[in-house]
């Protein structure tokens, strides 16, 4: 990654600047969606999983990665129709065209850092790195993408704390 | 799309159900009541104790929140801060039921295994509106 950043704009792989500048914010805005899922984590970009994920998770919340993140039944049935519309099948975002192509027909993933795509845009993480102590886990965008909680995942803007 | 946006952001700006902490704190006792017809009142101390003690399963309160209801807390798993618990540092905390309930739902459930009763809620908000 440090080296990665020290090299100069025109040797960036392509694929970064195909990426949109790493916007990834959802075309609407959902103030439920936005409060309810940011309470215990950065709203994780709708664009990044497809349509029938986001419904699988929401229909589990009672048990949401070890966590009850239970919602009234009229909040639940808002994001989730918010969640679907944004979703990677109806993004159509060169992003969520690349997500979409690393995810088997039968396959619903749950974690965003489950996907081909995701791994990808980050092989050159070092393993000890997730695991600082700023950082925690692959599920802490904020930590190196500042601008995460405004959808903002520019790679020129990453900084992985020591 | 402009006008409903804009609506909608205004509704967010302001909570469903105003209350102050004591208004929420006494919807629990009558709740309480009903559970239990010996109950009397709600007892900081008590409060204070169930904040801290580790529960079956391993888990506190204080786990997440930290040992002082002031400060700022951190989720276990995602690293995310949690503004501070007390409304002496916090002048959002318990004036929405609705939100005080969705969080009560969760939080017993995630750390005693179980859902709270009216009196472990009201023992609770009369410790952190014991705060100073």
């Amino acid at each position: 990654m440090k080296k990665l950043l020290l090299l100069p704009l025109f040797l960036l792989p392509i694929s970064a600047l195909a990426d949109g500048g790493g916007k990834l914010a959802p075309t609407a805005a959902n103030p439920k969606w936005q409060a309810e899922c940011s309470a215990c984590h950065v709203a994780y970009p709708p664009a990044l999983l497809p349509e029938r994920s986001w419904r699988k998770l929401m229909g589990g919340l009672e048990r949401h990665f070890g966590s009850d993140a239970s919602l009234d039944a009229a909040t639940a049935k808002e994001i989730t129709a918010f969640l679907a519309s944004q979703s990677a099948d109806r993004a159509s975002s060169r992003t969520s065209a690349k997500v979409l192509r690393g995810i088997a027909p039968g396959d619903t993933p749950l974690r965003i850092t489950e996907t081909a795509w995701f791994q990808r845009q980050h092989d050159e993480i070092r393993a000890d790195a997730w695991k600082r102590p700023k950082v925690g886990s692959p599920a802490n965008c904020a930590a190196c993408h500042a601008g995460a909680d405004q959808g903002d995942y520019a790679e020129h803007k990453v900084r992985i704390p020591r | 799309m402009k006008k409903p946006l804009l609506t909608a952001l205004l509704f967010a700006a302001l909570p469903a159900y105003a209350a102050t902490p004591l208004e929420i704190q006494q919807s629990y006792a009558a709740e309480a009541k009903q559970q239990n017809p010996a109950f009397k009142e709600f007892s900081a101390a008590r409060g204070e104790q169930f904040y801290r003690a580790k529960s079956a399963k391993g888990s506190s309160c204080a786990a997440c929140h930290t040992d002082n209801p002031k400060a700022e807390g951190r989720h276990e798993k995602t690293g995310k801060a949690i503004a501070p618990l007390a409304p002496v540092a916090n002048s959002e905390r318990l004036t929405d039921p609705a939100k005080v309930e969705k969080w009560f739902k969760r939080n017993c459930q995630d750390v005693q295994g179980r859902s709270c009763s009216a009196q472990e809620k009201g023992d609770f908000i009369a410790y952190l509106r014991s705060v100073k």
